[in-house]
Protein backbone atom coordinates (compact mmCIF):
# COMPACT_ATOMS: atom_id res chain seq x y z
CA UNK A 1 0.00 0.00 0.00
CA UNK A 2 1.39 3.48 -1.38
CA UNK A 3 -0.03 5.42 1.10
CA UNK A 4 1.93 8.79 -0.03
CA UNK A 5 -0.01 8.07 -3.16
CA UNK A 6 -2.89 7.58 -1.94
CA UNK A 7 -2.99 11.10 0.52
CA UNK A 8 -3.80 12.63 -2.84
CA UNK A 9 -6.62 11.12 -3.23
CA UNK A 10 -8.34 13.29 -0.72
CA UNK A 11 -9.03 16.73 -0.76
CA UNK A 12 -8.89 17.47 3.37
CA UNK A 13 -5.01 15.54 3.25
CA UNK A 14 -3.93 18.10 0.14
CA UNK A 15 -4.91 21.10 0.97
CA UNK A 16 -3.88 21.64 4.76
CA UNK A 17 -1.40 20.13 6.79
CA UNK A 18 -3.08 17.39 8.64
CA UNK A 19 -2.02 14.56 10.09
CA UNK A 20 -4.87 12.59 10.50
CA UNK A 21 -5.51 9.79 13.50
CA UNK A 22 -9.24 10.17 14.48
CA UNK A 23 -10.39 7.48 11.23
CA UNK A 24 -12.65 5.36 14.23
CA UNK A 25 -14.64 8.56 14.40
CA UNK A 26 -14.89 9.18 10.70
CA UNK A 27 -12.75 8.22 8.09
CA UNK A 28 -11.87 10.74 5.30
CA UNK A 29 -13.81 11.45 2.09
CA UNK A 30 -11.82 10.29 -1.24
CA UNK A 31 -12.08 13.15 -4.42
CA UNK A 32 -13.92 9.85 -6.21
CA UNK A 33 -16.73 9.71 -3.72
CA UNK A 34 -17.60 13.13 -3.83
CA UNK A 35 -17.10 13.75 -7.77
CA UNK A 36 -19.80 10.27 -7.87
CA UNK A 37 -22.08 12.49 -5.22
CA UNK A 38 -21.65 15.74 -7.22
CA UNK A 39 -22.44 13.41 -10.39
CA UNK A 40 -25.58 12.82 -8.77
CA UNK A 41 -26.50 16.31 -7.62
CA UNK A 42 -25.59 17.78 -11.42
CA UNK A 43 -26.93 15.26 -13.72
CA UNK A 44 -29.98 12.98 -12.36
CA UNK A 45 -30.78 14.78 -8.60
CA UNK A 46 -34.27 13.09 -8.43
CA UNK A 47 -36.67 11.10 -6.51
CA UNK A 48 -35.67 6.98 -7.29
CA UNK A 49 -38.45 4.67 -7.57
CA UNK A 50 -41.24 7.74 -8.52
CA UNK A 51 -40.69 9.70 -11.69
CA UNK A 52 -41.01 7.60 -15.25
CA UNK A 53 -39.26 10.34 -16.71
CA UNK A 54 -35.42 9.10 -18.32
CA UNK A 55 -33.24 10.81 -15.17
CA UNK A 56 -35.43 9.28 -12.81
CA UNK A 57 -34.78 6.01 -14.66
CA UNK A 58 -31.16 6.46 -14.05
CA UNK A 59 -31.43 7.64 -10.78
CA UNK A 60 -33.29 4.44 -9.41
CA UNK A 61 -30.60 2.10 -11.50
CA UNK A 62 -27.86 3.50 -10.17
CA UNK A 63 -29.07 3.60 -6.66
CA UNK A 64 -30.69 0.13 -6.83
CA UNK A 65 -27.14 -0.81 -8.46
CA UNK A 66 -25.50 0.89 -5.48
CA UNK A 67 -27.34 -1.78 -3.11
CA UNK A 68 -25.86 -4.57 -4.89
CA UNK A 69 -22.27 -2.98 -4.69
CA UNK A 70 -22.72 -3.04 -0.96
CA UNK A 71 -24.79 -6.06 -0.58
CA UNK A 72 -22.18 -8.26 -2.76
CA UNK A 73 -19.63 -6.34 -0.50
CA UNK A 74 -20.81 -8.43 2.72
CA UNK A 75 -21.93 -11.56 0.61
CA UNK A 76 -25.54 -10.81 0.93
CA UNK A 77 -28.34 -10.32 -0.85
CA UNK A 78 -30.00 -7.57 -2.19
CA UNK A 79 -33.24 -8.07 -0.11
CA UNK A 80 -31.14 -8.59 2.92
CA UNK A 81 -29.29 -5.20 2.69
CA UNK A 82 -31.13 -2.00 4.04
CA UNK A 83 -30.47 1.29 3.94
CA UNK A 84 -30.45 2.82 7.46
CA UNK A 85 -29.08 6.56 8.14
CA UNK A 86 -26.27 4.92 9.41
CA UNK A 87 -24.63 1.94 12.28
CA UNK A 88 -26.77 3.52 15.11
CA UNK A 89 -30.29 3.76 12.84
CA UNK A 90 -29.53 0.27 11.76
CA UNK A 91 -28.65 -1.40 15.63
CA UNK A 92 -32.05 0.42 17.00
CA UNK A 93 -34.13 -1.08 14.59
CA UNK A 94 -33.00 -4.54 15.13
CA UNK A 95 -33.34 -4.09 18.77
CA UNK A 96 -36.84 -2.42 18.49
CA UNK A 97 -38.30 -4.63 16.11
CA UNK A 98 -36.76 -7.84 16.59
CA UNK A 99 -36.15 -7.52 20.35
CA UNK A 100 -39.85 -5.86 21.60
CA UNK A 101 -41.45 -8.38 19.45
CA UNK A 102 -39.49 -11.98 20.43
CA UNK A 103 -38.46 -11.33 24.09
CA UNK A 104 -40.19 -11.98 27.80
CA UNK A 105 -38.93 -11.63 31.22
CA UNK A 106 -38.04 -15.40 31.42
CA UNK A 107 -34.81 -14.32 28.25
CA UNK A 108 -31.32 -13.02 28.75
CA UNK A 109 -29.62 -10.75 26.08
CA UNK A 110 -26.07 -11.24 26.35
CA UNK A 111 -23.65 -8.16 25.79
CA UNK A 112 -20.09 -6.60 26.58
CA UNK A 113 -18.96 -3.07 28.26
CA UNK A 114 -16.81 -2.95 24.94
CA UNK A 115 -19.91 -2.24 23.11
CA UNK A 116 -20.48 1.39 21.40
CA UNK A 117 -23.81 3.19 23.52
CA UNK A 118 -25.93 2.44 20.11
CA UNK A 119 -25.31 -1.34 20.65
CA UNK A 120 -25.88 -1.35 24.34
CA UNK A 121 -28.83 1.41 25.13
CA UNK A 122 -30.92 0.22 22.64
CA UNK A 123 -30.96 -3.70 23.76
CA UNK A 124 -31.04 -1.83 27.64
CA UNK A 125 -34.78 -0.30 26.05
CA UNK A 126 -35.72 -3.94 25.01
CA UNK A 127 -34.82 -5.08 28.57
CA UNK A 128 -36.31 -2.42 30.59
CA UNK A 129 -39.43 -2.86 28.62
CA UNK A 130 -39.35 -6.51 28.34
CA UNK A 131 -38.23 -7.35 31.40
CA UNK A 132 -35.40 -9.57 29.96
CA UNK A 133 -32.16 -9.50 31.33
CA UNK A 134 -29.14 -8.06 30.20
CA UNK A 135 -25.85 -10.08 30.74
CA UNK A 136 -22.63 -8.49 30.49
CA UNK A 137 -19.48 -11.30 29.27
CA UNK A 138 -16.97 -10.24 31.98
CA UNK A 139 -13.97 -9.42 29.54
CA UNK A 140 -10.64 -10.70 30.25
CA UNK A 141 -7.71 -8.74 31.83
CA UNK A 142 -6.66 -7.21 29.09
CA UNK A 143 -10.55 -6.16 28.51
CA UNK A 144 -11.50 -8.62 25.92
CA UNK A 145 -14.13 -10.99 25.07
CA UNK A 146 -12.89 -14.54 24.98
CA UNK A 147 -14.90 -17.57 23.87
CA UNK A 148 -14.21 -19.51 27.14
CA UNK A 149 -15.95 -16.36 28.82
CA UNK A 150 -18.60 -16.22 26.57
CA UNK A 151 -18.98 -19.63 27.43
CA UNK A 152 -19.82 -18.65 30.93
CA UNK A 153 -22.38 -16.34 30.50
CA UNK A 154 -24.28 -18.70 27.53
CA UNK A 155 -27.16 -20.91 29.00
CA UNK A 156 -30.99 -22.08 27.49
CA UNK A 157 -32.18 -18.23 29.01
CA UNK A 158 -29.90 -16.67 26.01
CA UNK A 159 -32.13 -14.98 23.04
CA UNK A 160 -30.09 -12.57 22.00
CA UNK A 161 -26.35 -11.99 21.49
CA UNK A 162 -25.45 -8.76 20.87
CA UNK A 163 -21.41 -8.07 20.08
CA UNK A 164 -19.19 -5.49 18.77
CA UNK A 165 -17.24 -7.05 15.89
CA UNK A 166 -14.00 -4.83 16.22
CA UNK A 167 -13.84 -2.11 19.58
CA UNK A 168 -14.02 1.32 18.89
CA UNK A 169 -11.65 1.88 22.13
CA UNK A 170 -9.60 -0.86 22.42
CA UNK A 171 -9.48 -2.23 18.83
CA UNK A 172 -9.87 -5.68 19.77
CA UNK A 173 -11.61 -8.20 17.40
CA UNK A 174 -13.83 -10.84 18.88
CA UNK A 175 -14.06 -13.89 18.58
CA UNK A 176 -17.41 -14.26 16.81
CA UNK A 177 -16.30 -17.11 14.46
CA UNK A 178 -16.10 -19.19 17.67
CA UNK A 179 -19.44 -17.50 19.22
CA UNK A 180 -21.86 -17.53 16.83
CA UNK A 181 -21.96 -21.34 16.25
CA UNK A 182 -22.13 -21.39 20.32
CA UNK A 183 -24.89 -19.14 20.50
CA UNK A 184 -26.75 -20.55 17.76
CA UNK A 185 -26.76 -24.19 19.06
CA UNK A 186 -29.00 -21.73 22.23
CA UNK A 187 -31.36 -20.82 19.74
CA UNK A 188 -30.42 -17.49 19.99
CA UNK A 189 -29.93 -15.04 17.19
CA UNK A 190 -26.73 -13.04 16.98
CA UNK A 191 -26.63 -9.22 15.82
CA UNK A 192 -22.99 -7.75 15.31
CA UNK A 193 -21.63 -4.30 15.00
CA UNK A 194 -19.48 -3.55 12.59
CA UNK A 195 -19.29 -0.35 12.42
CA UNK A 196 -15.34 -0.92 12.82
CA UNK A 197 -14.90 -3.48 10.85
CA UNK A 198 -16.16 -2.85 7.69
CA UNK A 199 -13.43 0.05 6.67
CA UNK A 200 -11.12 -2.85 6.85
CA UNK A 201 -12.06 -6.71 7.26
CA UNK A 202 -13.75 -8.59 4.25
CA UNK A 203 -17.05 -9.02 5.85
CA UNK A 204 -18.63 -12.15 4.59
CA UNK A 205 -22.30 -12.63 6.09
CA UNK A 206 -22.43 -16.23 4.84
CA UNK A 207 -19.50 -17.39 6.30
CA UNK A 208 -19.65 -15.45 9.82
CA UNK A 209 -23.36 -16.56 9.91
CA UNK A 210 -24.62 -13.67 11.88
CA UNK A 211 -28.33 -13.42 12.03
CA UNK A 212 -28.20 -9.19 12.00
CA UNK A 213 -25.11 -7.16 11.33
CA UNK A 214 -24.84 -3.15 11.06
CA UNK A 215 -22.00 -0.46 9.73
CA UNK A 216 -21.90 2.97 8.92
CA UNK A 217 -20.74 4.52 5.57
CA UNK A 218 -18.93 7.03 7.00
CA UNK A 219 -16.21 5.09 8.56
CA UNK A 220 -15.29 3.43 5.39
CA UNK A 221 -14.41 6.19 2.90
CA UNK A 222 -18.25 6.54 2.53
CA UNK A 223 -20.78 9.75 3.37
CA UNK A 224 -22.29 10.39 6.44
CA UNK A 225 -26.11 9.72 6.66
CA UNK A 226 -26.22 6.17 5.45
CA UNK A 227 -25.52 3.02 6.81
CA UNK A 228 -26.68 -0.48 6.25
CA UNK A 229 -28.52 -3.06 8.02
CA UNK A 230 -28.20 -6.74 7.28
CA UNK A 231 -30.53 -9.40 8.26
CA UNK A 232 -31.07 -12.94 6.84
CA UNK A 233 -33.85 -13.44 4.96
CA UNK A 234 -36.04 -15.06 6.69
CA UNK A 235 -35.55 -12.97 9.73
CA UNK A 236 -36.24 -9.94 7.96
CA UNK A 237 -39.39 -11.47 6.08
CA UNK A 238 -40.94 -11.84 9.93
CA UNK A 239 -39.78 -8.44 11.05
CA UNK A 240 -41.69 -5.65 11.29
CA UNK A 241 -41.24 -2.25 10.38
CA UNK A 242 -41.08 0.21 12.99
CA UNK A 243 -41.34 3.78 10.21
CA UNK A 244 -44.10 4.15 8.59
CA UNK A 245 -44.96 6.05 5.75
CA UNK A 246 -44.25 6.52 1.72
CA UNK A 247 -42.89 4.04 -0.38
CA UNK A 248 -43.20 1.09 2.17
CA UNK A 249 -46.32 -0.39 1.86
CA UNK A 250 -47.98 -1.91 -1.34
CA UNK A 251 -51.85 -1.31 -0.43
CA UNK A 252 -53.59 1.33 1.50
CA UNK A 253 -56.77 1.46 3.19
CA UNK A 254 -58.84 2.95 5.93
CA UNK A 255 -58.06 0.88 8.95
CA UNK A 256 -54.34 -1.06 7.61
CA UNK A 257 -52.32 -1.30 5.12
CA UNK A 258 -49.82 -4.09 3.51
CA UNK A 259 -46.10 -3.67 3.80
CA UNK A 260 -43.54 -4.18 0.44
CA UNK A 261 -41.10 -6.84 0.48
CA UNK A 262 -37.84 -5.95 2.89
CA UNK A 263 -35.67 -4.38 2.31
CA UNK A 264 -38.20 -1.60 1.05
CA UNK A 265 -40.51 -2.09 4.09
CA UNK A 266 -38.49 -0.92 6.37
CA UNK A 267 -37.01 2.67 4.28
CA UNK A 268 -39.76 4.48 4.54
CA UNK A 269 -39.87 8.06 2.61
CA UNK A 270 -37.19 9.54 0.36
CA UNK A 271 -33.84 7.47 0.94
CA UNK A 272 -30.43 9.13 0.85
CA UNK A 273 -29.44 8.85 -2.78
CA UNK A 274 -26.62 10.67 -3.31
CA UNK A 275 -25.35 8.87 -0.11
CA UNK A 276 -26.30 4.84 -1.41
CA UNK A 277 -24.26 5.96 -4.62
CA UNK A 278 -21.53 7.69 -3.04
CA UNK A 279 -21.31 4.50 -0.32
CA UNK A 280 -21.26 2.30 -3.27
CA UNK A 281 -18.59 3.89 -4.68
CA UNK A 282 -16.47 3.69 -1.35
CA UNK A 283 -16.74 0.24 -1.41
CA UNK A 284 -15.51 0.06 -5.36
CA UNK A 285 -12.66 2.03 -3.72
CA UNK A 286 -12.09 -0.04 -0.64
CA UNK A 287 -12.04 -3.50 -2.82
CA UNK A 288 -9.63 -1.98 -4.96
CA UNK A 289 -7.20 -1.27 -2.32
CA UNK A 290 -7.93 -4.42 -0.56
CA UNK A 291 -9.26 -4.87 3.20
CA UNK A 292 -6.86 -6.76 4.32
CA UNK A 293 -3.97 -4.38 2.51
CA UNK A 294 -5.68 -1.75 4.61
CA UNK A 295 -5.72 -3.93 7.99
CA UNK A 296 -2.13 -4.93 7.24
CA UNK A 297 -0.54 -1.19 7.12
CA UNK A 298 -2.38 -0.09 9.98
CA UNK A 299 -1.05 -2.44 11.97
CA UNK A 300 2.15 -1.85 11.30
CA UNK A 301 1.47 1.59 12.10
CA UNK A 302 -0.02 0.82 15.48
CA UNK A 303 2.89 -1.41 16.10
CA UNK A 304 5.25 1.22 15.14
CA UNK A 305 3.74 3.57 17.45
CA UNK A 306 3.17 1.66 20.33
CA UNK A 307 6.51 0.38 20.81
CA UNK A 308 7.73 3.70 20.99
CA UNK A 309 5.01 4.93 23.09
CA UNK A 310 5.34 2.08 25.58
CA UNK A 311 9.14 3.40 26.06
CA UNK A 312 8.01 6.66 27.25
CA UNK A 313 8.06 7.58 30.74
CA UNK A 314 4.76 9.62 31.51
CA UNK A 315 2.15 8.08 28.52
CA UNK A 316 0.10 4.32 29.16
CA UNK A 317 -1.39 2.95 26.48
CA UNK A 318 -4.40 1.07 27.18
CA UNK A 319 -4.72 -1.50 24.08
CA UNK A 320 -0.76 -2.32 23.37
CA UNK A 321 -1.95 -5.78 21.61
CA UNK A 322 -4.65 -4.48 19.64
CA UNK A 323 -4.98 -5.87 16.26
CA UNK A 324 -6.54 -2.94 14.21
CA UNK A 325 -4.94 0.69 13.78
CA UNK A 326 -6.30 1.97 17.17
CA UNK A 327 -4.52 3.67 20.21
CA UNK A 328 -5.89 4.29 23.62
CA UNK A 329 -3.63 5.82 25.93
CA UNK A 330 -3.04 9.02 28.03
CA UNK A 331 -0.24 11.22 29.27
CA UNK A 332 -0.16 10.85 32.49
CA UNK A 333 -1.34 13.56 34.81
CA UNK A 334 -2.96 15.18 31.60
CA UNK A 335 -6.66 14.88 31.06
CA UNK A 336 -6.65 13.50 27.10
CA UNK A 337 -9.09 17.70 26.57
CA UNK A 338 -6.35 19.53 27.75
CA UNK A 339 -3.44 17.19 26.17
CA UNK A 340 -5.76 17.36 22.34
CA UNK A 341 -5.49 20.73 22.29
CA UNK A 342 -1.31 20.55 22.08
CA UNK A 343 -1.91 17.92 19.61
CA UNK A 344 -4.54 20.67 17.44
CA UNK A 345 -1.91 23.13 17.50
CA UNK A 346 0.71 20.73 15.74
CA UNK A 347 -2.29 19.90 13.30
CA UNK A 348 -2.34 16.17 14.80
CA UNK A 349 -6.16 15.24 14.92
CA UNK A 350 -6.95 13.14 18.11
CA UNK A 351 -10.03 12.43 19.55
CA UNK A 352 -10.72 12.90 23.42
CA UNK A 353 -13.16 11.86 25.75
CA UNK A 354 -15.42 8.51 26.21
CA UNK A 355 -15.30 7.75 22.34
CA UNK A 356 -19.08 7.13 23.06
CA UNK A 357 -18.03 3.76 25.34
CA UNK A 358 -18.61 4.73 28.81
CA UNK A 359 -18.01 1.46 29.91
CA UNK A 360 -15.30 0.41 28.97
CA UNK A 361 -13.69 3.70 29.83
CA UNK A 362 -15.46 2.86 33.47
CA UNK A 363 -13.82 -0.53 33.22
CA UNK A 364 -10.72 0.89 32.56
CA UNK A 365 -10.96 3.58 35.66
CA UNK A 366 -9.90 6.77 33.55
CA UNK A 367 -12.04 9.78 33.21
CA UNK A 368 -11.59 9.56 29.64
CA UNK A 369 -8.50 8.32 27.25
CA UNK A 370 -6.88 10.14 23.90
CA UNK A 371 -7.18 7.56 20.93
CA UNK A 372 -4.82 7.64 17.85
CA UNK A 373 -6.56 5.41 15.12
CA UNK A 374 -4.41 5.00 12.01
CA UNK A 375 -5.69 4.23 8.47
CA UNK A 376 -4.76 3.33 5.03
CA UNK A 377 -4.07 7.35 4.02
CA UNK A 378 -1.34 7.38 7.05
CA UNK A 379 2.47 7.13 6.94
CA UNK A 380 5.16 5.96 8.44
CA UNK A 381 5.74 9.59 8.53
CA UNK A 382 2.75 10.16 10.05
CA UNK A 383 3.78 7.76 12.77
CA UNK A 384 7.35 9.36 13.45
CA UNK A 385 5.52 13.40 14.35
CA UNK A 386 2.51 11.46 16.33
CA UNK A 387 5.72 10.33 18.55
CA UNK A 388 7.58 13.29 18.76
CA UNK A 389 4.58 15.62 19.46
CA UNK A 390 3.83 13.23 22.15
CA UNK A 391 6.67 13.87 23.93
CA UNK A 392 6.83 17.55 23.39
CA UNK A 393 3.21 17.93 24.74
CA UNK A 394 4.09 15.51 27.68
CA UNK A 395 6.96 17.84 28.47
CA UNK A 396 4.95 20.81 27.84
CA UNK A 397 2.87 20.04 30.21
CA UNK A 398 5.38 18.92 33.01
CA UNK A 399 6.70 22.17 32.35
CA UNK A 400 3.74 24.47 33.18
CA UNK A 401 2.93 22.30 36.13
CA UNK A 402 0.81 19.41 35.79
CA UNK B 1 2.83 27.08 21.04
CA UNK B 2 2.66 30.29 22.18
CA UNK B 3 -0.68 30.28 22.35
CA UNK B 4 -1.15 27.34 24.43
CA UNK B 5 1.75 28.65 26.76
CA UNK B 6 -0.43 31.79 26.90
CA UNK B 7 -3.72 29.90 27.71
CA UNK B 8 -1.92 27.29 30.23
CA UNK B 9 -1.34 30.57 32.31
CA UNK B 10 0.37 30.73 36.17
CA UNK B 11 -3.32 31.55 37.64
CA UNK B 12 -5.15 28.96 35.30
CA UNK B 13 -2.11 26.38 36.46
CA UNK B 14 -2.24 27.72 40.26
CA UNK B 15 -6.21 26.82 40.67
CA UNK B 16 -6.31 23.76 39.06
CA UNK B 17 -3.81 22.75 41.06
CA UNK B 18 -4.99 24.62 44.39
CA UNK B 19 -8.58 25.29 43.69
CA UNK B 20 -10.60 27.02 46.05
CA UNK B 21 -13.64 26.88 47.69
CA UNK B 22 -14.01 23.26 46.82
CA UNK B 23 -16.29 20.82 47.78
CA UNK B 24 -19.66 20.49 48.51
CA UNK B 25 -21.97 21.60 50.99
CA UNK B 26 -25.15 19.97 52.26
CA UNK B 27 -27.04 22.42 53.48
CA UNK B 28 -30.69 24.53 52.28
CA UNK B 29 -28.26 27.47 51.92
CA UNK B 30 -27.21 26.33 48.89
CA UNK B 31 -29.01 26.18 45.60
CA UNK B 32 -27.32 23.57 43.20
CA UNK B 33 -26.77 22.63 39.61
CA UNK B 34 -24.93 20.02 37.75
CA UNK B 35 -23.72 20.54 34.30
CA UNK B 36 -22.05 17.05 32.61
CA UNK B 37 -20.65 17.36 29.09
CA UNK B 38 -20.84 14.14 27.56
CA UNK B 39 -18.43 14.52 24.81
CA UNK B 40 -15.34 15.13 26.70
CA UNK B 41 -16.61 13.65 30.32
CA UNK B 42 -16.16 17.07 32.17
CA UNK B 43 -18.35 17.31 34.98
CA UNK B 44 -19.47 20.28 37.34
CA UNK B 45 -21.28 20.65 40.34
CA UNK B 46 -22.14 24.14 41.32
CA UNK B 47 -23.69 25.49 44.50
CA UNK B 48 -24.14 29.04 45.68
CA UNK B 49 -25.28 30.79 48.95
CA UNK B 50 -27.28 34.41 48.43
CA UNK B 51 -28.44 36.27 51.74
CA UNK B 52 -30.03 39.74 51.44
CA UNK B 53 -29.05 40.02 47.51
CA UNK B 54 -25.22 38.93 47.92
CA UNK B 55 -23.90 36.02 47.11
CA UNK B 56 -22.25 34.91 50.48
CA UNK B 57 -20.41 31.31 49.30
CA UNK B 58 -19.46 29.70 46.29
CA UNK B 59 -18.57 25.64 46.37
CA UNK B 60 -17.72 23.05 43.68
CA UNK B 61 -16.80 19.91 42.97
CA UNK B 62 -16.35 17.70 40.22
CA UNK B 63 -13.87 16.05 37.61
CA UNK B 64 -12.18 17.52 34.29
CA UNK B 65 -9.64 19.03 32.16
CA UNK B 66 -7.42 21.80 34.07
CA UNK B 67 -9.84 24.86 32.36
CA UNK B 68 -12.54 23.10 33.68
CA UNK B 69 -12.36 22.50 36.72
CA UNK B 70 -9.76 25.86 37.55
CA UNK B 71 -12.53 28.41 35.94
CA UNK B 72 -14.97 26.85 38.56
CA UNK B 73 -11.87 27.82 41.42
CA UNK B 74 -11.77 30.98 39.66
CA UNK B 75 -15.25 31.94 39.32
CA UNK B 76 -16.07 30.92 42.80
CA UNK B 77 -13.18 33.28 43.96
CA UNK B 78 -14.67 36.24 42.19
CA UNK B 79 -18.02 35.61 42.92
CA UNK B 80 -18.42 35.45 46.86
CA UNK B 81 -19.05 39.23 48.19
CA UNK B 82 -20.40 40.14 44.76
CA UNK B 83 -24.49 41.47 44.51
CA UNK B 84 -27.29 39.45 42.41
CA UNK B 85 -27.29 41.99 40.07
CA UNK B 86 -23.30 42.43 39.40
CA UNK B 87 -22.82 38.64 39.87
CA UNK B 88 -24.93 38.30 36.90
CA UNK B 89 -23.45 41.09 34.77
CA UNK B 90 -20.07 39.57 35.31
CA UNK B 91 -20.79 36.02 33.86
CA UNK B 92 -23.12 37.57 30.92
CA UNK B 93 -19.15 39.34 30.48
CA UNK B 94 -17.42 36.68 30.80
CA UNK B 95 -19.30 34.45 28.56
CA UNK B 96 -18.98 37.52 26.22
CA UNK B 97 -15.20 37.01 26.09
CA UNK B 98 -15.15 33.63 25.80
CA UNK B 99 -17.10 33.50 23.10
CA UNK B 100 -15.66 36.42 21.55
CA UNK B 101 -18.60 38.70 21.52
CA UNK B 102 -18.67 42.81 22.74
CA UNK B 103 -17.65 42.86 26.34
CA UNK B 104 -17.89 45.79 28.77
CA UNK B 105 -14.09 46.92 29.82
CA UNK B 106 -15.69 48.64 32.85
CA UNK B 107 -15.89 45.09 34.53
CA UNK B 108 -13.51 43.94 36.14
CA UNK B 109 -13.00 40.02 35.81
CA UNK B 110 -10.08 40.29 37.94
CA UNK B 111 -8.13 36.35 37.44
CA UNK B 112 -10.76 35.25 35.09
CA UNK B 113 -9.66 37.78 32.31
CA UNK B 114 -6.61 34.56 32.32
CA UNK B 115 -9.26 32.53 30.01
CA UNK B 116 -9.06 35.44 27.39
CA UNK B 117 -6.99 32.99 25.46
CA UNK B 118 -9.95 30.02 25.16
CA UNK B 119 -10.75 32.10 22.29
CA UNK B 120 -8.17 31.00 20.10
CA UNK B 121 -9.70 27.25 21.11
CA UNK B 122 -13.22 27.13 19.90
CA UNK B 123 -12.86 23.10 20.57
CA UNK B 124 -11.93 24.20 24.36
CA UNK B 125 -15.27 27.04 24.54
CA UNK B 126 -17.43 24.55 26.52
CA UNK B 127 -14.88 23.54 28.73
CA UNK B 128 -14.19 26.88 30.08
CA UNK B 129 -17.67 27.82 30.29
CA UNK B 130 -19.74 24.97 32.21
CA UNK B 131 -19.10 26.10 35.55
CA UNK B 132 -20.21 29.40 34.70
CA UNK B 133 -23.04 28.41 33.23
CA UNK B 134 -24.01 25.79 36.36
CA UNK B 135 -23.07 29.34 38.39
CA UNK B 136 -25.51 31.30 36.31
CA UNK B 137 -28.64 28.64 36.60
CA UNK B 138 -28.42 28.79 40.48
CA UNK B 139 -28.52 32.48 40.43
CA UNK B 140 -31.36 32.16 38.49
CA UNK B 141 -32.86 29.77 40.85
CA UNK B 142 -32.21 32.42 43.50
CA UNK B 143 -33.80 34.88 41.09
CA UNK B 144 -36.98 32.65 40.50
CA UNK B 145 -37.48 32.41 44.52
CA UNK B 146 -36.45 35.40 45.92
CA UNK B 147 -34.34 33.95 47.93
C1 LIG C 1 -18.36 0.36 17.19
C2 LIG C 1 -19.31 1.43 16.76
N1 LIG C 1 -20.62 1.15 16.72
C3 LIG C 1 -21.53 2.06 16.33
C4 LIG C 1 -21.15 3.32 15.95
C5 LIG C 1 -22.21 4.30 15.56
O1 LIG C 1 -22.10 4.68 14.25
P1 LIG C 1 -22.93 5.92 13.70
O2 LIG C 1 -22.60 7.07 14.60
O3 LIG C 1 -22.43 6.12 12.32
O4 LIG C 1 -24.37 5.55 13.74
C6 LIG C 1 -19.80 3.65 15.98
C7 LIG C 1 -19.36 5.00 15.60
O5 LIG C 1 -19.09 5.87 16.38
C8 LIG C 1 -18.86 2.68 16.40
O6 LIG C 1 -17.56 2.97 16.46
Amino acid sequence: MDAHKLKQCFPILTSQPLIYLDTAASSLTPKRVIATMNEYYTEYPVNVHRGVYQISYKATERYTAARQTIADFINADYEETVFTRGASSALNLIATSYGLNNLTANDEIIVSELEHHSHILPWQQVAKKTGAKLIYVPLNSEGRITTENFKKVLSDQTKVVALTYISNVMGYQTPLEEIIPLAHQKNAIVSVDAAQAAPHKTIDVKKLNCDFLAFSGHKMLGPTGIGILYGKRELLDKLEPVEFGGDMNDQVNLYDAVWKETPYKFETGTPPIAEAIGLAEAVRFLQELDPEAILNHEIALKQKAVEALIKLEGVTVYNPTSETGIIAFNLDGVHPHDAVSFFDQENIALRAGHHCAQLIIQWLKVPATLRASFYAYNTHEDVDTFIEVVKKARDFFTSVGF
Amino acid sequence: MQQLENLYRQIIMDHYKNPRHKGLIDSDRYRTHHIKNPSCGDDITVQSAVKDGIVKDVRHDGSGCSICCSSASVLATLMIGQNIDSAQKLTDNYLNMIMNRPVDENLDLEDALAYQGVKQFPARIKCATIAWKAFEQTLKEWSDNDE
